[in-house]
């Protein structure tokens, strides 16, 4: 029997019922009395110079508050980043400025330049249009190769060239030279993984206040982790103390990475709330989302696989170059860095790993973490040259896979994660029970005669998320601790609040974290309540991202929770005229060891707020207790996924028939959510292999930047529940943390695009295109077609 | 959006007399027109909404045995009204989402005459006959090539007569991310012959393959298009394919919808 409660059950989420009937409070339903409204001027060329912006006329135009430029922000701080890497031969990356509004140069289609506050979004459009700014278009580097060759455009003029970091990491350069140098076989690729935009169904949104009466800031923001904002913003960019800030991130209607970073807008209006002294909102457009979200992705790599003559894994090197965009968004540097290079062992005990990675400014949007950030790039050179090489070796890919796979645990890896726990043989095995291994053939003849190729992709995969060891990540040039907060507020009559760092974005936070503190209470889940996304409600945190959540702020929650039982049991122990470590807690009853007497959890939280009768000298009244928690290692969830396509050769559309995933997230609190996040992140993996496509011309304008022509992936583009199975039966629980969980969120999204891509390589083969060795995402009808008939 | 007046007429003749005023632009379905309003692309100062008037909506056989669609008619509409031509039923059925069909209307997507829409294959390859509130255009002298229609300023599409064909079949292959045509290819078979025409495909706009409705007025069978390909010159080529592409998928999509006439 599914348990009906508590941690392992599937209550239905709690928050959908407000979502669901229009009862949420996103950003864009907060309006302050008297508020204004502003608009961006954004550059709407890649790269210029701007030699004039008169405001003159704008200014007399009705409804006009105030109108802002670069020059107002003189002597204001950059929007900084978050993370230090430090080049090859010892020196710190580059960090160009990052001015709220553009200073001198524009550096991006959608830099912004100048903003228009006034009383309404309309008159500010309209008085925008009457701003005359004298921008001389310059030309633009895009392509990374040639933002990188002698003499190139600069993105920075106050830079040498447009590299920001050369990083190499990993096994010795002899070593690695060695290991290919040793090997029987080498399978090369290589690859480029495509630049994506977020698209969170609900845009950014930002609101800014000042109080004349107390000095203090609040902003209103769509964040994923409002006290890093408030840090960064605070500190870096308007120099505003933390106790006179507060950043408020209500319901956000998704995020995937785009809503960490701290954005310039953000900065504007609350600065500019001051500056007016009026509150300023800002609503994003989706065009302007399209130009100013920080995308994801944007790699290109050359990835080389060294066998031996009996084809184990004897060395992988890389070279990828990855896009930056115009400045440095706040984790930007992080990504191919620490969260990419350190994942390139894979499922597999290669000896020998070395990575190289050079990040490269270019006239375009800034480049950051997005679903998966770094893991899913990782996971996808190395199973397709995986792939490859079991081609060119003619082995079965999966006995390849099974043969090098990592087995014994902790395992070091070469790229300076251990591995705490996992089992790579079981995720495959039950990943070849469920897409049905031995009825493919059968299957791809049903196919063929119907004049379609069937192919059949598998993929496994490590990702290190629960986010992160604050010692480990300081060494690594992290600018901020990763540990987690989390406060236990037990009320007089027994109902609790939670004040949690982690934020709810979609993620179900609401649900879950209840059903932990319940399953420790014994009390009903309904007696407690999730606070998060406001700085002066909780203690502090550091918000949602790299399936951090529940690994690392459900962790301090269950601290802050065992001080609670504690202090209880001292209480009851009074109570009851018992020593307190006689006390047991079960299903909210004290009781006391052997004996019939007992305290309800309701007498215990009541007597607290109401003590007298009370251990006063011993312990103080009231029952709220807070935990900090630093996780001593990541997390490693890793899982193994096929899939099943068919090609329809005459156009080269390819449509996915079957996909399964079997993944390791360790203990799993509410099962229902956990295959929502897995179904979710599969979508949009197969957005990613099949669909989505952030493209720029060679001038820096932006190709897909609406609806029309970038491709999201719809309801229609993934398989019929039937066929589409999520399982995470293979538990290996975390061996750090106090519930044992590895975190789900991004799982989907990094296992799946090769799993994708793998299967339509397998289909033209066997369709007897075999000179076909690879396809860039998106694999779109066109691009297949033309790799098919040589094009 | 900038500001703009709003009329609501509620017959043709009043609409025409709103339609006279400086600046001002009829208004259908809105789902093309509304948004470019947003973005600030135009500027009209009247907007003439069409949705009011009754004699421009519904779907009904002429005494010669065409089928009357009126210019107000929305795509759900026409999706389940004009069942006597399977093709159209099935391209009104397949435009956009529910909101769209539901809003959106043909006379507004011929006078629009996107490159990518869908209705204007069907109007070309029936042979239709666009009839306003001043004249009768046939569909080969109405289409003039991306976006330019032989429509006069302030004249409004009342009605699309469509000769029945004995068979007919629309084959879209979709630009993955609007869903618009990236090829859409209409066939329609009359007892005298047969006419095919392509959208999404040329920087003409839409287009007959003239070639192709010879082939198979001597043969209604997928395979009398085999050999016989369109030039990849003068095709959109743009992020979701090449010239090439198109052209090879005009071949593709006439066969498909020769076999899938009815
Ligand atoms: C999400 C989405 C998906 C879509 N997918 C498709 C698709 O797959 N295939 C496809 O073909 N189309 C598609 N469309 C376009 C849709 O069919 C539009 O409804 C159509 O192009 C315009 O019709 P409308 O009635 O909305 O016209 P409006 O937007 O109101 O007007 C469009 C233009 O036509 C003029 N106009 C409107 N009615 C008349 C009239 N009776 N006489 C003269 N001029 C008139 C207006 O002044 C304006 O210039 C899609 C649209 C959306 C929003």
């Amino acid at each position: 029997m599914p348990k009906d409660h508590g941690i392992g059950a599937s209550p239905k989420r709690r928050e959908d019922v407000r979502f669901l009937t229009g009862a949420g409070n996103y950003t864009d339903d907060i309006n302050i009395h008297g508020q204004a409204y502003v608009h961006f001027l954004r550059s709407d060329v890649a790269h210029g110079t701007i030699k004039s912006i008169d405001t003159s006329e704008a200014e007399k135009m009705p409804g006009v508050v105030k109108i802002f430029t670069g020059a107002d922000f003189e002597g204001v701080g950059g929007i900084p980043c978050g993370w230090q890497v430090t080049d090859k031969d010892g020196a710190p990356m580059k960090e160009p400025a990052h001015p709220v509004l553009a200073q001198g140069k524009v550096r991006h289609v959608g830099d912004p330049y100048a903003a228009v506050v006034a009383d309404s979004l309309e008159q500010a459009r309209t008085a925008a249009e009457a701003i005359v700014a004298d921008i001389e278009e310059l030309p633009a580097v895009v392509d990374m190769g040639k933002a990188l060759e002698p003499g190139a455009t600069k993105v920075h003029d106050d830079l040498d060239d447009n590299l920001c970091y050369d990083w190499l990491f990993g096994t010795d350069t002899e070593t690695t030279q060695a290991a290919f140098e040793s090997a029987a076989h080498v399978t090369t690729l290589e690859l480029v993984n495509n630049r994506l935009v977020a698209n969170p169904m609900e845009p950014r949104v930002a609101v800014g206040e000042f109080s004349r009466a107390n000095g203090e800031h609040t902003l209103h923001t769509t964040s994923q982790n409002p006290h890093v904002i408030r840090l960064l913003m605070g500190a870096f960019v308007l120099g505003i103390p933390e106790h006179k800030l507060r950043v408020v991130a209500p319901d956000v209607g998704g995020g995937f990475g785009t809503k960490i970073f701290h954005y310039a807008e953000e900065a504007f209006c609350t600065f500019a709330a001051k500056a007016c002294n009026r509150p300023v909102k800002w609503t994003s457009t989706r065009s302007e989302a399209f130009m100013s979200d920080a995308h994801g992705r944007d790699h290109v790599t050359k990835i080389e696989l060294a066998l031996d003559k009996d084809n184990n894994f004897i060395g992988v090197r890389t070279d990828t170059k990855a896009n930056m965009g115009a400045y440095l968004s706040t984790f930007a540097s992080s990504v191919p860095t620490w969260l990419h290079g350190t994942l390139m062992a894979g499922n597999y005990k290669t000896p020998a790993v070395q990575v190289n990675v050079k990040a490269v400014f270019t006239n375009t949007v800034p480049v950051d973490a997005y679903r998966g950030a770094g893991r899913p790039e990782a996971t996808f050179q190395l199973e397709r040259v995986i792939d490859k090489a079991a081609r060119e070796l003619n082995v079965d890919p999966i006995r390849l896979r099974r043969q090098n796979f990592v087995t014994e645990f902790p395992y070091e890896t070469p790229v300076a994660v251990a591995y705490d726990t996992g089992d790579y043989h079981a995720t495959m095995d039950k990943m070849e029970e469920l897409i049905d291994i031995p009825g493919f053939a059968a299957r791809r003849a049903a196919s063929e005669k119907n004049g379609k190729l069937r192919g059949l992709g598998i993929n496994c995969f490590i990702e290190a998320c629960g986010i992160a060891p604050s010692n480990l990540v300081g060494q690594l040039g992290a600018r901020a601790g990763l540990y987690d907060a989390a406060t236990v507020r037990v009320n007089a009559t027994g109902s609790i609040s939670v004040m949690v760092g982690a934020h709810s974005h979609g993620q179900g936070h609401e649900t879950v974290f209840p059903q932990v503190v319940a399953e420790m209470l014994g009390i009903d889940e309904s007696m407690i309540d999730i606070v998060h996304g406001d700085t002066s409600k909780i203690p502090f945190g550091m918000g949602t991202y790299g399936s951090r959540s529940l690994a690392v702020c459900g962790s301090a929650m269950v601290r802050a929770t065992e001080k609670i039982i504690n202090k209880a049991k001292k209480i009851a122990g009074h109570m009851l005229e018992a020593s307190d470590s006689d006390i047991e807690l079960k299903d909210g009853q004290f009781s006391v060891a052997g004996t019939d007497k007992s305290v309800a959890w309701g007498d215990v939280t009541l007597a607290a707020y109401v003590p007298h009768n009370y251990p006063l000298e011993d312990i103080e009244p009231g029952l709220e207790e807070t935990a900090f928690y630093d996780p001593a290692n990541f997390t490693y969830p890793a899982g193994a996924y096929a899939c099943e396509v068919e090609v329809d050769p005459d156009t080269g559309k390819v449509t996915i028939e079957k996909f399964v995933s079997a993944d390791d997230f360790g203990n799993v609190v509410n099962p229902m959510i956990v295959e929502g996040q897995v179904h979710g992140g599969i979508a949009q993996g197969i957005g990613q292999a099949l669909l989505e496509n952030c493209a720029y011309d060679e001038n820096g304008q932006l190709l897909s930047a609406s609806y029309m022509d970038y491709a999201m992936p719809r309801a229609d583009d993934i398989p019929h529940m039937e066929s589409y199975v999520v399982d995470h039966s293979c538990q290996t629980p975390c061996t750090h943390n106090p519930l044992g969980v590895k975190g789900c969120g991004e799982a989907g999204a990094i296992g799946s695009p090769p799993t994708v891509v793998n299967a339509v390589i397998d289909a033209l083969h066997s369709g007897g295109h075999a000179h076909v060795s690879h396809i860039d995402m998106p694999v779109t009808p066109s691009r297949v077609w033309a790799a098919i008939n040589d094009q | 959006m900038y500001s703009f007046d709003m009329e609501r007429p509620t017959s043709v003749a009043d609409a025409v007399k709103a339609l006279a005023r400086d600046e001002a632009q009829p208004l259908g379905g809105g789902q093309t027109l509304i948004p470019t309003l947003k973005q600030r692309l135009a500027a009209p100062s009247v907007l003439v909404s069409l949705s009011g008037i009754a004699e421009m909506k519904g779907v009904c056989k002429t005494d010669d045995g065409r089928l009357s669609i009126g210019g107000g008619t929305t795509h759900a509409m026409v999706a389940r009204n004009a069942g006597d031509i399977p093709g159209l039923a099935s391209l009104a059925a397949n435009i956009g989402d529910p909101a769209v069909r539901n809003r959106g209307t043909i006379g507004g997507s011929l006078a629009n005459n996107d490159p990518s829409a869908c209705y204007p294959a069907a109007a070309l390859a029936t042979g239709a006959t666009v009839i306003t509130n001043s004249r009768e255009i046939a569909a080969d002298d109405y289409f003039e090539g991306m976006f330019a229609t032989a429509l006069e300023e302030g004249e409004i599409i009342t009605e699309i007569r469509i000769p029945v064909p004995e068979k007919s079949a629309y084959m879209k292959f979709e630009q993955p991310a609007s869903r618009f045509a990236l090829v859409g290819v209409f066939v329609a078979k009359f007892s005298d012959g047969v006419r095919v025409a392509v959208t999404g495909a040329s920087e003409e706009g839409v287009f007959r393959w003239t070639e192709a409705e010879e082939a198979l007025s001597a043969n209604f069978a997928p395979e009398a298009v085999d050999g016989l390909s369109v030039s990849g010159d003068g095709m959109i080529s743009d992020l979701h394919g090449s010239g090439a592409y198109r052209a090879h998928l005009v071949g593709v999509m006439t066969k498909r919808a020769v076999a899938a006439a009815s």
